[in-house]
């Protein structure tokens, strides 16, 4: 057996199978050792892919070795590499720093099963990526979102419950209309493979029943990826989750939705359709602006600064669907970019408030909700914890030298390269909006006073370091950006030349 | 129900039929309507009316708590460790073609496991289910 060769494979089967061994072991210790030697596993597998895709291109592999459009196909491209990386990076960053905080958060007697959760999630989104076959995908987002549901409704808060099982609603709704619009593409195509498909659907392609396709599998994606009106889950999903939860989601369900969206968009459909005789681009463009200014000023007002960060995190997808709408080069590689460097700032800043929940708890106690009432005086007790969300925070702006900034640098790009002046001035007016929910919580943590005077009290080192290391992440990507926009670039101009 | 005499007899000696009924749909899947999910699902139906019979701490003497979590790991271990058997025999993974020297008889054999393990799960996730209701309204006629 050639390890190499097998490694689409691998990256999927290796999380996949920690789950049932972390159920069979009932140990909460054990457990967390074979979930996350999984995910590291993972890691391992996906840098791995990422070398070999740079080496001999697109990686082709036959599960149980029947040949493509029959069989179901792993297929990895630089896109499906770069997301994988991100996936599954997050997934070795936040497993071992979990442990910690869930001791605090979740029953002990349930600690095994959150890891087989975590396992099956990890295996889900990582199946999403890497297979080349649409009801693979299908299968794959029905283990990931089942697993999620189920990773929220271990929140500590009663709220918890209802957050996950609204979720559950319209994640099932959005699974169900992406499955109706495979069906019809079936029924027009014969096949499920996505590239075969792409290659028959020049035939039919605007006829209706792919039309309707079309249309389904959009608003089924885009209520995963929580575009702008098909929010409403997140916010309270994010909230009482807990703390590891809400950080791993943060940076990889919805940018795996988005992976599906762009796939199917750039791969499948094909740029003709999309962005020349359906007016999408322009839906697309009014929803980004809409995500960009409303929930970036939902945000300013939240009390609760896990609340205040998934709103942003919806204001900060509008930035990586306007990125799609420009159907440029610049414009999918500035949303590809930002896809990567929103994920690691918002990872780290979950993570961080993960912390500082646990530093705010009674010891021995539940962690509190971080109401901003709570936060006075924060920065004095945990100086590290605070600014390390400040420094994810100023790559949320926008920031020159945090990543951030290079996210918006190509976004704006690809404004002017499409003549869209006005969209240049859009951006810059919403990053203020990012100042302003930003600097509250500077403002409360920095400036206001503790209520009583309390000694420095810092997070454990095994909350800090994980949290940290995306932090320096988030800088090290502001200013080295071989790998993102690289990767990025290479991904935009190989998927927009496949469609055009 | 638990008192009620016809249906404790029936049950006793219709049981042992369902139960062997869901291992003919198992093992008449390749052939015919069936395999591991519905047979799955009728061995759990066979459980579920020893409970409704004879109530539910019987069943749980015979098929504890703990067999029925054990089942819903080890089916899908035995489903991906079908899978890493036809990696380490050289095929890729789910190869069933290199499970036999004969590729044919190999198809069978990968199968065969595959849907056992369908089984398995699938017969340990109703129990699982069905315990947790089951036990839920037994709480609450506590509590009442």
């Amino acid at each position: 057996m050639n390890l190499v060769e097998h490694l689409p494979a691998l990256q999927v089967v290796l999380p996949l199978l920690s789950a049932p061994l972390a159920v069979l072991l009932r140990h909460g210790g054990i457990a967390f050792a074979v979930v996350t030697a999984g995910a590291w596993a993972a890691f391992a597998t996906a840098i791995g892919l990422w070398l070999q895709v740079g080496e001999v291109g697109v990686i082709s592999y036959h599960i149980g070795s029947w040949a493509p459009p029959w069989g179901i196909e792993y297929r990895v491209d630089r896109l499906a590499s770069f997301v994988l990386l991100l996936v599954a990076g997050t997934a070795a960053i936040v497993l071992p720093w979990s442990r910690a905080s869930i001791e605090r958060e979740i029953p002990r007697e349930l600690h095994y099963l959150y890891y087989a959760m975590f396992g099956l999630c990890l295996a889900g989104l990582l199946g999403i990526t890497i297979t080349g076959d649409a009801f693979n995908i299908f299968v794959f987002l029905e283990i990931s979102s089942l697993a999620t549901y189920v990773l929220i409704a271990l929140g500590r808060d009663r709220r918890a419950l209802t957050a996950a099982y609204r979720y559950l609603i319209m994640g099932t709704i959005g699974a169900t209309f992406y499955v109706i619009g495979v069906g019809f593409l079936y029924l027009m195509t014969g096949t499920l493979n996505l590239v075969d498909m792409a290659e028959r659907l020049r035939d039919v392609e605007s006829s209706r029943p792919v039309l309707v396709a079309l249309a389904f599998i959009t608003v089924g994606v885009s209520l995963k990826l929580a575009l702008f009106p098909l929010h409403q889950w997140l916010p309270n999903a994010y909230t009482y989750a807990p703390s590891a939860v809400t950080a791993f989601l943060a940076a990889t369900a919805t940018k795996v939705s988005i992976y599906v969206l762009i796939r199917f968009w750039f791969s499948v459909f094909g740029e003709t359709l999309i962005f020349e005789r359906l007016p999408l681009p322009e839906i697309l463009l009014l929803l980004s602006l809409a995500a960009m200014f409303a929930a970036s000023f939902i945000a300013i007002f939240q009390d609760n600064l896990k609340r205040l960060f998934a709103y942003s995190s919806v204001g900060q997808i509008g930035y990586i669907t306007l990125g799609m709408s420009f159907d440029s080069v610049s414009g999918l590689t500035a949303a590809i970019v930002h896809l990567f460097n929103h994920g690691i700032a918002k990872a780290a800043i979950f993570l961080l408030i993960g912390g500082l929940v646990l530093g705010l708890a009674k010891p021995g106690g539940a962690p509190p909700a971080p109401t901003f009432d709570r936060l006075a005086g924060l920065a004095r007790r945990m100086p590290l914890t605070c600014f390390g969300i400040v420094i994810a925070g100023l790559s949320l702006i926008g920031v020159p030298g945090t990543a951030g900034f290079i996210s918006k640098w190509y976004l704006i790009l690809a404004a002017m390269e499409a003549g869209q002046f006005w969209l240049v001035g859009a951006i810059l007016l919403s990053s203020l909006l990012a100042i302003a929910y930003v600097w509250r919580f500077v403002e409360v943590a920095y400036f206001r006073p503790a209520p009583e005077a309390a000694g420095r009290q810092e997070a454990s080192l095994g909350l800090l370091l994980p949290a940290w290391l995306l932090v320096i992440a988030t800088l090290w990507f502001g200013l080295d950006t071989s790998f993102s926009v690289g990767s990025a670039a290479e991904a935009a101009r190989f998927l927009v030349k496949v469609g055009g | 129900m638990e008192n009620d005499l016809v249906l404790r007899v029936v049950g006793k000696l219709l049981i042992p039929f369902i139960l062997l009924f869901a291992l003919y749909v198992q093992f008449h899947g390749d052939f015919g309507p069936g395999g591991g999910f519905q047979a799955g699902t009728i061995s759990a139906a066979g459980i579920v009316f020893h409970a409704l019979v004879f109530g539910l701490e019987q069943t749980r003497r015979i098929v504890p708590d703990r067999l029925v979590e054990a089942m819903l790991a080890a089916g899908v271990l035995l489903y991906a460790g079908v899978g890493v058997a036809g990696l380490l025999l050289g095929g890729n993974y789910l190869d069933y073609f290199v499970l036999d020297p004969d590729p044919i008889h190999g198809q069978h054999r990968g199968i065969f496991w595959v849907e056992a393990g369908v089984h398995i799960t699938v017969c340990g996730v109703m129990l699982k289910i069905f315990y947790m209701f089951a036990s839920r309204s037994q709480r609450k006629d506590d509590e009442a």
